[in-house]
């Protein structure tokens, strides 16, 4: 897709999150989800939606490549725990804990056994919790962000109604916000899902905009001369063509719910993953703050794969759209 | 042959203009007048081409009938009816095709007919239809992204002829094919009029094309960058049989004729 490098969606002022992968790259083997230029691409065109022989090929040599790197990390992660480096930025790897005592504190955590502490076994009630957080403050996120973003995109009179106000809001960084929300809606669930909907709000909002402003005329007058009434105009063409921008939206303001999760459960609550890292930093229980973080490393990445899945199996995968 | 359209003949629209104006922009001093003083009198079911340099005017002529753009000064009406906005009386073919990428071959050409809410079996029948009309039945299934240029276009015809328009009107739509593709367009295109009986309003920089289709050409001068608004100045009837054979002396001759009235068009604003 030639398009995907004006395409690259805005994110909000927190963090580096994730960037949203060209299509592209999503693998292979991916049927449906090829989209050839125009041209004489008839014959590949038809043949890439089939799973085959030499996509598996490509998947068994995708893998090749992905494993040496990690692989290599963790192993000179454990022999630089165990000689005691000093790294760039003071980083002092003898205060690690080694990659097998994070895994052990893994299991253990996720079903008990191992070490037999107040965190054994409790890693599905923290894991539950965070994710309850995240999808609650990212699902009004989205369900406000968008209508509005559709809003602002079509209307020129509601954009610069409120484009000022979205850009004097949008720089302030929502850690920055964490202070006031616990003061002003106090310690618990709310406030740190207020602070993943501020996260999550501004990318999908910014990318819905971009996406509808982006719909190209040609397409509008198409449905026009095809006898589309105006209400019709939103459904049938407005959003499928921004669909793959809001997406491009929703994919960061996840990743960027998951930032922000630990900030948010920092204070005042007991249950979450980032209040488990916070416990465990006031034990100095280095294995645990590690393993609490490949945890939510790891609940990101299935969360974004799982919103991927669900946009297409709802798209039926059309190109363009998933 | 398969018929193409309703099982009621599509009615084939007269359009008429006359003294026709546009002036893009403001009505002040920023404003551009990219054409003015078009009469015109398309009979239902003709095949009218239309030639010109770049700039004359050809593509606003055919957007303001399509209703795409208002005119700003004269009248322009299709079928006695005064045009207020697109509508699917009247299909457009672009050059860059216009297909929703996300829907397949078949949905792209079942669009016009389900916003006018035929029932389904009705939809299927006419896409079934026209699909074979155009040779695509194999690729009903396939995306636009999917398909060459030709085929494209042919899908972006199809989806016009499924609406049963009463006019079609076709901005250089073959301009974007090979020599080859675009021949075997003419020669579809031409089998498909004869069918329809459809008037077809056809803009095409290609004086052969023009003179291989139409009943009449349409040969436009000026253009805001002349100095001139763009302007009709001459229409030449085309009084050869069809099956037009490109080598002939009549043929050549008609081509010789209009590519001088294009240039003269040049000179004369120059
Ligand atoms: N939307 C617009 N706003 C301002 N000026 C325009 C607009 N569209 C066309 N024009 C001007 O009007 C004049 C006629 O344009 P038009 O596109 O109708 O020419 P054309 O004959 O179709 O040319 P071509 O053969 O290059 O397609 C040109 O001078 C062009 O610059
Ligand atoms: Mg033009």
């Amino acid at each position: 897709m030639s398009t995907t490098t004006s395409d690259t969606p805005t994110t909000s002022g927190t963090g580096t999150p994730r960037r949203p992968e060209d299509a592209s790259t999503a693998g292979p083997s991916t049927p449906g989800a090829v989209q050839p230029p125009a041209g004489r691409r008839l014959a590949t065109g038809l043949r890439s939606r089939l799973p085959s022989a030499a996509g598996w090929r490509g998947t068994a040599s995708t893998l090749a490549l992905a494993l040496p790197v990690p692989v290599l990390g963790i192993l000179l992660w454990h022999v630089g725990v165990q000689q005691g480096w000093t790294l760039p930025f003071g980083i002092q790897m003898a205060f690690l804990p080694t990659p097998a005592a994070v895994l052990t504190r893994m299991i253990d955590i996720s079903v008990g056994g191992q070490i037999d502490d107040a965190f054994s076994g409790t890693l599905i009630e923290h894991l539950t919790a965070s994710t309850g957080r995240v999808l609650t403050g990212f699902g009004i996120a989205a369900a406000t962000a968008i209508p509005l973003g559709v809003l602002m995109g079509r209307f020129t009179v509601v954009f610069r109604l409120l484009d000022p106000v979205i850009n004097l809001v949008r720089p302030i960084p929502v850690t920055a916000w964490a202070p006031l929300a616990l003061l002003i809606i106090g310690f618990g669930d709310r406030s740190t899902i207020f602070l993943v909907f501020l996260a999550a709000f501004f990318p999908i909002l910014l990318n819905t905009i971009a996406g509808v402003r982006r719909v190209p005329v040609r397409l509008l007058e198409a449905a026009a001369m095809l006898g589309t009434k105006q209400a019709q105009v939103l459904y049938k063409v407005v959003l499928p063509s921004a669909m793959h921008s809001i997406v491009g939206g929703l994919r960061i303001a996840l990743g960027l719910a998951w930032v922000i999760l630990v900030v948010g459960e920092t204070v005042g609550i007991s249950t979450g993953l980032g209040s488990m890292i916070t416990q465990a930093r006031d034990m100095s229980k280095t294995d645990l703050i590690v393993a609490g973080m490949v945890v939510i490393g790891l609940a990101g990445f299935l969360a974004d794969r799982l919103l991927v899945l669900l946009v297409k199996v709802a798209t039926r995968g059309r190109p363009t759209l998933s | 042959m398969p018929r193409i359209g309703n099982d009621r003949a599509p009615q084939p629209a007269t359009i008429r203009a006359v003294d026709l104006g546009k002036r893009y922009g403001s009505p002040g001093a920023g404003g551009v007048q990219a054409m003015a003083g078009v009469d015109l009198d398309v009979a239902a079911g003709e095949f009218v081409t239309v030639v010109g340099a770049s700039g004359c005017g050809k593509s606003t002529l055919l957007r303001i009938i399509a209703g795409f753009e208002p005119a700003t000064d004269g009248t322009i009406t299709v079928a006695d009816e005064q045009i207020t906005g697109p509508g699917p009386d009247r299909g457009v073919v672009f050059q860059d095709y216009g297909l929703f990428p996300w829907l397949t071959v078949s949905e792209n050409i079942a669009y016009g007919p389900r916003q006018k809410r035929y029932p389904s079996a009705v939809v299927g029948e006419k896409t079934t239809r026209v699909l074979e009309a155009v040779g695509l039945t194999r690729f009903a299934r396939s995306y636009p992204g999917q398909l060459s240029g030709g085929m494209q276009q042919r899908v972006a015809i199809a989806r016009v002829l499924a609406n049963d328009p009463a006019v079609m009107l076709m901005d250089e739509p073959f301009g974007a094919l090979d020599a080859l593709t675009r021949s075997a367009m003419q020669a579809e295109l031409s089998r498909i009029h004869r069918e329809t009986g459809t008037t077809v309003l056809f803009v095409t920089h290609s004086i052969e094309e023009a003179v291989v289709l139409a009943d009449r050409v349409v040969v436009m001068a000026g253009g805001a960058s002349h100095g001139v608004p763009g302007h009709i100045r001459e229409i030449v009837p085309v009084p050869l049989a069809r099956e037009r054979d490109a080598t002939s002396p009549e043929f050549n001759e008609l081509k010789r004729h209009i590519a001088a009235l294009v240039h003269e068009g040049v000179e004369a604003a120059a």
